[in-house]
């Protein structure tokens, strides 16, 4: 007996452009992998992303081979870019669960375009953040030190360190995203493998897809699955950029030891990753032609979310400020003071033009529908949020409490070649992943068509 | 049972979904219960007729999670109290508020892995056979068409009953599944 359903379903329509059956938008979406043809723009941008990752292999190369001293991390700025650049692409990933987790739990069903590769740059961006740490530690081949397992050394992680909470955060993140991407994957793999030409895709996917034939059985314990990843998914992801900004506000740092980082870094994470949903969205419906999939209410609404979010980061700076004058602290006043006057005024200023001026723009409709003025400001937001982790982790360490211990951070071309060469990494397994897999979801656009409606009158 | 034994059931093809639920519909309401439906994408009408609602991955989470969260905080208490005890700054030993964070996101990993292995679980995969795959239109069902299959498990089952039953229900086409 099962009870009647009171809540109507949202309305669907106006969501993906009319006039698409199930079988176009599985063809349409399936003809990206399932085809001989590598066009051109996936070609340019894929050996331009290559060549940016041989910086990061090169770079690394020399690191390990000589150490940290390669990049500019100098007493007292012992972390510099690197430490930057984790939080900058882990809160880009925040993105990816939002759209996939938050959104599936308040019924958003325009997210049905848009989560599968959004999720897949959540995974690829926590693997470049991954890599920063690492690298940091300089002997990265002694990772295994954070872990706690019974050994010969007699050592233990110290569990009390917000460090080992960043350990087991931002790895439990990646597998949680892995899985979620991957549940989400398997019937659309099922699609690709009855689709598949030749023999080696057809194994390929067949494997992968393990069997999956899309029983009503199989439906509804699938529905509950991805139900209950997305309830865990959620409150995940609101830890995983708390815990990074625990590393911060546990230290006594002035700047840093503050209670609203937490909030301040979520909303900070979800504005830049928000971004980069748009930085790919854009140019990529345009060279698949997807404009009917990915329509302009997707950028609408994302960059909505953007400008809710920015202003939520543009109030966290305004009371970051007050607070420092407030507290009547002369060490938490002088930081900021710094900031906006000291050498790193130039950084300052211009994040607040990225991060606060400019995302104003998003009010008006006319600049939210230009899909290039989207991608612009989605820029401009990734920059403002990068310039942002600069400005909390550099200023503060060289400016703290003794002046006759400040001294300022230079970066090397090391440094640059790293970063850069993250965002190589990220871009090739990107492209890598647009050529190999659906980087829509099929199925669950397929449950945006008028037609997947069963009609009323069978219910009985 | 008049089933012979090289067949694994009988399958109707559908053009829509409305169709399919009704025909699923009518078959649960004449009885047949070992049957299923084979569609592009979740259709929440067809668990209502099929009775499909209730199954026991949430209980399998819930187990993940208490598992974690107890693993999490064990091996924290053990590490920091017995195996491994470092006096920091006077702080006690069991310092319980600064385990919350890992305790929460090994209950979140724990969790999130019994939801896939429940999952994998309850619906047997992966799975390298099926006999409905032996249908050569049972390709479509991952794209366009709508499957209705009734197995030769059945008690009611019956080949050319069941077939005709499936023909009524404005099947486009009803065809027998080899084992």
């Amino acid at each position: 007996m099962a009870e009647e359903q009171v809540i109507e379903r949202p309305e669907s329509e106006r969501v993906i452009a009319p006039g698409y059956t199930f079988g176009t938008v599985t063809d349409q979406i399936s003809a990206v992998v399932m085809t001989r043809h590598t066009p051109v723009f996936w070609i340019a941008s894929f050996v331009i992303a290559f060549m940016l990752l041989q910086g990061l292999l090169a770079s690394a190369v020399l690191l390990f081979a000589k150490g940290t001293g390669i990049w500019g991390i100098r007493t007292p700025v012992m972390w510099g870019f690197a430490i930057t650049n984790f939080v900058w692409w882990i809160g880009i990933g925040h993105a990816g669960t939002l759209i996939s987790a938050i959104l599936l739990l308040l019924n958003q069903s325009w997210r049905n375009s848009i989560n599968r590769f959004a999720e897949a740059m959540t995974l690829f961006a926590v693997a470049c953040a991954g890599l920063f740490p690492l690298l940091h530690m300089g002997r990265p081949w002694l990772f295994y030190y954070m872990l706690p397992y019974p050994n010969t050394m007699n050592v233990e992680p110290n569990f009390r360190s917000p460090l080992v909470w960043d350990v087991f955060a931002v790895t439990t993140y990646a597998t949680v995203s892995l899985l979620f991407w991957f549940v989400g994957l398997i019937p659309d793999l099922g699609t690709l493998r009855d689709r598949a030409k030749n023999l080696i895709s057809k194994y390929t996917y067949g494997i992968l897809a393990m069997g999956w034939r899309g029983s009503a059985r199989h439906w509804s314990i699938y529905e509950t699955a991805s139900l209950l990843l997305a309830g865990i998914a959620t409150p995940l992801v609101l830890s995983v950029h708390t815990v990074v900004s625990f590393d911060f506000t546990v230290a006594i740092v002035p700047g840093w030891h503050s209670t609203f980082f937490p909030p301040y870094f979520v909303a900070g994470a979800i504005y830049s990753g928000f971004a980069m949903v748009l930085a790919l969205a854009i140019p990529l419906r345009a060279a698949y032609g997807l404009q009917g999939l990915i329509t302009n209410r997707h950028l609408e609404n994302s960059a909505k979310i953007m400008l809710a979010t920015g202003l939520i980061v543009a109030y966290a700076y305004i009371m970051e400020t007050f607070t420092a004058w407030y507290s009547g602290s002369v060490y938490e006043q002088q930081a900021f003071w710094n900031r906006m006057t000291g050498p790193y005024s130039f950084q300052y200023w211009f994040l607040i033009t990225c991060n606060v001026v400019a995302p104003n723009m998003l009010w008006f409709k006319k600049f939210r529908s230009s899909p290039l003025l989207l991608f612009i400001s989605s820029i401009v937001v990734l920059v403002g949020m990068w310039l942002e982790r600069f400005m909390i982790i550099v200023t503060s360490l060289a400016q703290d409490f003794v002046p006759s211990s400040w001294s300022l951070f230079h970066a090397t071309r090391w440094d640059w070649a790293t970063y850069w060469g993250t965002i190589g990494f990220f871009l090739v397994l990107f492209f890598l992943f647009i050529r190999a897999l659906p980087m829509i979801s099929i199925f669950e656009v397929r449950t945006l068509l008028p037609q997947a409606k069963v009609r009323e009158e069978v219910r009985g | 049972m008049s089933s012979e034994r090289g067949t694994y059931g009988v399958m109707a093809e559908f053009e829509d979904p409305t169709s399919l639920v009704n025909a699923a519909h009518a078959a649960y309401q004449m009885g047949f219960r070992k049957l299923d439906a084979y569609t592009p994408f979740p259709i929440e009408e067809l668990s209502d007729v099929l009775h499909l609602h209730k199954n026991k991955l949430p209980l399998i989470v819930l187990g993940g999670g208490l598992v974690g969260g107890l693993t999490g905080y064990l091996m924290q208490y053990f590490v920091s109290v017995i195996y491994f005890p470092i006096n920091v700054a006077g702080r006690p030993l069991h310092s319980w508020p600064s385990y919350i964070i890992i305790t929460f996101e090994l209950t979140i990993l724990f969790a999130a892995i019994a939801t896939v292995m429940g999952l994998l679980g309850l619906c047997g995969l992966p799975m390298p056979y099926h006999p409905v795959f032996n249908v050569p239109r049972f390709s479509a069902a991952s794209r366009d068409r709508f499957f209705l299959c009734i197995e030769a498990t059945d008690p009611m089952f019956n080949l050319q009953t069941t077939s005709r039953f499936l023909e009524s229900m404005e099947a486009k086409e009803v065809s027998e599944v080899a084992n």
